[in-house]
């Protein structure tokens, strides 16, 4: 493989940089077969910046620093750059970044996609790049026709001259503008005068997902290598304490089998007779510590624990005393379980490790950290690790964990065997391999005066730190990715006490697509339905009351109110819930319309969703995050469940634990409320709602509370 | 040896009978467009057509399509339904993360060819045999209606 440019370390912001076809080739490499694939392979081309690389074919290749996982973010991004650098669309090709300071998160100091930060914080960064290059150009033409660059403007790919109207395409500028000064300070448009921002853009990548040729880690291939499974402990904490290969090594195909650290990998020609010389391998474990634990027993301890005070997440006023003196007071508990993230592609890794050098391909979310962990893993400097980041099959977080569990282990198998190997999960690897989403159990009390106000409300939290023992750790009593949506609720209410327990379970943990707000959002907007019918309220009336300092909530309130025809007759049988919830800096609303039939199955009908997200990129993008998180969101309303029996993971794989499917599917409505505001986020943010808005309906068409995820027929069933 | 049809290219595979045509048709021929997913037809994304029919290919000993002609996502546009479902995925985005798509797509176009006009309730009940994690399901329904429409013209956009 070919070496990859050190983009941090030339001079990219002195000058423009020429680059040859093959020098630049090993950039190439990351998405061989993609979308790259066939722009300016050769030839001299016009890099202005580690994200732009024009060609003399006037091809535009981005180089994007964050990892297309569905998001859209191969195109929102792009539409950044596009916008200031004045390109035919029909000229952009995307590249993924490779590992490199020069593409680290504009907020984390380290290359990696989450949090649904994307686009805004590469809002400034990608139209400055953009602008830059334009203005470049601009010159380079400007001095190629002996005029001033202020009477020379760039549209759709060409430079045009004012007046004469003579133009030329960015292609034939290449040379030159590669010798221009970079300039500072271009200034950037005006948000009135977009034309691509904004938009409803085509995904970049939907053509080669259309036709088979989309690159996933799963797919990628390298001369000489070998396929491995690695069989994991049945219990987390376990390790190997002797294993007997020999019926497995009888295995035709099968090449090798070695003990690592957390298990024992099988080598073989291919996945075939890797999963044989699996069946065949006789593996002795201790199950370590948590062979006795059950979900059951995780229950009681929770309930147990919540009882006890906790870290205080927020106090205001004096609760306590306010409760006991209330006209009326609510208590509850709500549960959710741990949830797998089950994303459709299992996660793999292949790894090519030599005495100098590691190159890796994966769908990755977490680039510097998945560097320097292999690198610590190979005994190499992080330089010496390349990582190639192909596209993700679905990421949810799974695949950004600071562990970098996947990662790592690939990088041992590939240290013991001395030969290029690609590591892949089975959907049961995948399935019972941790890094859920936690348990929670929540306490929640409210207390209502004689006039049916809310004064006083208790919440305590009961789960698994997620940031504990990570590079992120806040090192506080409170994490804050446990009580987010709930410490921070902007319900006035003057009396509030919010505090959390987080105990160590030994469950590997992790960011589900939303994070604590999958839970908080749950429990706090299913209460606050419950508050609202006990003070004889409409919910969604009761909302805009205590949300009325809250310009934003209110907005996308009112907007589903509006839209989902909130209050007006429903065919029998029938019933509406409405919720509301923040998250990554976006609004969402959401009413969902559902049915119960005697069996106690819930049918959702339709949603209607509702979002402001500040100021909007990709138009169509949102809706179809909008979607995406729906159904994501009722996968686990309905179905999901990670449960433990004797210290082991029930489920498997998708007859036990089934994701949505197009039979669930209700008809999605999604409408945006228009807003000047800084972007917010879209990958998660149309999660949290839908769990309180699918119960808060049940409730209004049954009369019985969901407390507990998922739903359980038999709790809803007619007797 | 094994023979295959497949996308109307022959081949002769040596490979053990019993694996499944999934990791023959990925591994040994390179199509790498089906995909892996659950491993027990749980899932779809591994659906391929075998003489025109929808197969899973994952559970598919390779044995036991001997001599039969199949078509994978690489070759699927070839075919007057793949076209038009192909071009309606494009038109309305359908794919996010896009790992199953290669199945959604498969199984729209095994759909077509038995139904021309399906109705939603026909569209949901073959559907629902392929999962999609990132939540696609709304866009496939409209883009196989899109498609549809589209044939039923003639071709006509």
């Amino acid at each position: 493989m070919k070496e990859i440019v050190h983009l941090s370390r030339r001079s990219f912001l002195k000058k423009g940089m020429l680059v040859g076809g093959g020098l630049i080739l090993g950039f190439h490499l990351p998405l061989r077969g993609s979308l790259s694939g066939a722009s300016n392979p050769s030839g001299v081309t016009f890099m202005p910046n580690a994200f732009i690389r024009i060609g003399a074919d006037d091809i535009v290749i981005i180089i994007v620093n964050k990892s297309e996982m569905g998001q859209g973010v191969y195109t929102s991004l792009p539409m950044l750059v596009a916008e200031e650098l004045e390109v035919d669309w029909k000229k952009i090709r995307v590249e993924a970044a490779p590992v490199d300071p020069a593409y680290n998160h504009t907020q984390w100091g380290a290359q990696g996609t989450g949090g649904s930060t994307s686009v805004w914080s590469e809002w400034d960064r990608l139209r400055k790049v953009g602008a830059t290059a334009r203005m470049m150009l601009i010159n380079a033409a400007a001095e190629i026709w002996k005029v001033g660059p202020a009477s020379c403007r760039a549209e759709k790919g060409f430079v045009i001259q004012k007046g004469t109207g003579q133009r030329i395409s960015y292609g034939k500028l290449v040379e030159k503008a590669s010798q221009m000064k970079v300039p500072k300070d271009v200034p950037l448009k005006e948000p009135k005068d977009f034309k691509v921002i904004g938009k409803s853009m085509r995904r970049l990548d939907t053509p080669e997902k259309t036709i088979g040729k989309a690159i996933f880690g799963m797919d990628v291939k390298v001369p000489g290598m070998l396929t491995a499974m690695v069989v994991h402990p049945p219990v987390f904490g376990g390790h190997v304490k002797s294993f007997n290969a020999e019926k497995a090594k009888a295995v035709p195909g099968v090449k090798e089998v070695v003990q690592i650290d957390l298990g024992v990998a099988i080598i073989a020609e291919g996945f075939w007779s890797a999963n044989k010389g699996r069946e065949a391998l006789e593996i002795v474990w201790d199950e370590g510590p948590l062979a006795k634990i059950s979900t059951e027993g995780m229950r009681g301890e929770f309930s147990r624990l919540a009882q006890t005070p906790g870290a205080v997440a927020r106090k205001e006023g004096d609760p306590q005393q306010t409760f006991s003196k209330a006209a009326k007071q609510l208590h509850a508990e709500y549960e959710v379980p741990y949830l797998a993230h089950a994303c459709m592609e299992p996660l793999n890794c292949l790894v090519d490790l030599r005495t100098n050098s590691c190159e890796i391909w994966t769908g990755t979310q977490m680039q510097t950290m998945d560097q320097n962990a292999a690198a610590r893993v190979a005994g190499l400097k992080p330089e010496q690790v390349k990582i190639y980041t192909t596209f993700l099959g679905g990421g949810f977080g799974r695949r950004a964990n600071p562990q970098s569990d996947f990662v790592a282990e690939a990088v041992s198998v590939a240290k013991a065997i001395k030969k290029p190997v690609k590591v892949i999960w089975t959907r049961e690897d995948d399935m019972k391999g941790g890094y859920y989403r936690p348990m929670w159990y929540d306490q929640i009390a409210a207390g209502l005066n004689d006039q049916g106000n809310l004064i006083a409300w208790q919440h305590t939290i009961v789960g698994q730190s997620i940031l504990s023992g990570t590079p992120f750790d806040p090192k506080k009593d409170v994490d804050p990715a446990s009580v987010e949506g709930a410490g921070d609720t902007p319900y006035e209410i003057p009396n509030i006490f919010v505090n959390l327990h987080s105990p160590k379970m030994g469950i590997p943990v992790l960011w589900w697509r939303s994070v604590g707000h999958s839970h908080t959002a749950f429990v706090v907007e299913s209460f606050m339905d419950e508050v609202a019918h006990s003070a004889g309220k409409d919910p969604y009336e009761f909302r805009c009351i205590l949300l009325r300092k809250h310009p934003r909530h209110l907005g996308v309130l009112k907007l589903a109110a509006e839209k989902s025809g909130w209050g007006k007759a429903l065919p029998k049988g029938r019933g509406r819930g409405i919720a509301v919830h923040e998250s990554f800096g976006s609004f969402v609303a959401q009413v969902a319309e559902v049915s119960v039939n005697s069996s106690g199955q819930v049918r959702v009908h339709k949603v209607v969703c509702t979002i402001d997200c500040g100021r909007i990129v990709n138009l169509d993008t949102i809706k179809a995050q909008m979607e995406s998180g729906i159904v994501f969101g009722l996968s686990a309303v309905l179905h999901g469940e990670i449960t433990f029996k004797n210290g082991r993971v029930d489920q498997s794989n998708f007859h036990d634990y089934p994701l949505l499917r197009m039979n669930e599917m209700p008809v999605v409505e999604v409408y945006i409320v228009p807003s000047e505001e800084k972007s917010g986020g879209v990958g998660e943010p149309g999660v949290p709602p839908i769990a309180p808005a699918v119960c808060n309906a049940i409730f209004s068409v049954t009369g019985k509370r969901i407390r507990r995820l998922p739903i359980r027929v038999e709790e809803l069933k007619k007797t | 040896m094994i023979s295959l049809d497949v996308n109307g290219k022959k081949y002769k595979v040596d490979v053990h009978p019993e694996t499944p045509l999934l990791w023959v048709i990925r591994e040994t021929l390179g199509l790498t467009g089906t995909k892996y997913s659950c491993g027990m037809a749980l899932c779809g994304a591994c659906t391929v057509h075998v003489e025109g029919e929808a197969v899973r290919s994952c559970v598919t000993p390779v044995s036991s399509v001997d001599g039969k002609r199949i078509t994978t996502i690489e070759g699927i546009g070839r075919t007057k339904e793949g076209k038009a479902i192909q071009e309606a995925w494009i038109s309305d985005d359908v794919p996010q993360c896009g790992y199953c798509q290669s199945g959604q797509i498969m199984a729209a176009v095994a759909l077509l060819k038995r139904n021309p006009r399906p109705a939603d309730t026909e569209i949901d009940k073959t559907m629902s045999g392929i999962l999609c994690r990132c939540g696609t399901y709304q866009r496939i329904r409209g883009a196989i209606h899109r498609a549809a429409k589209r044939m039923s013209k003639g071709g006509e956009r």
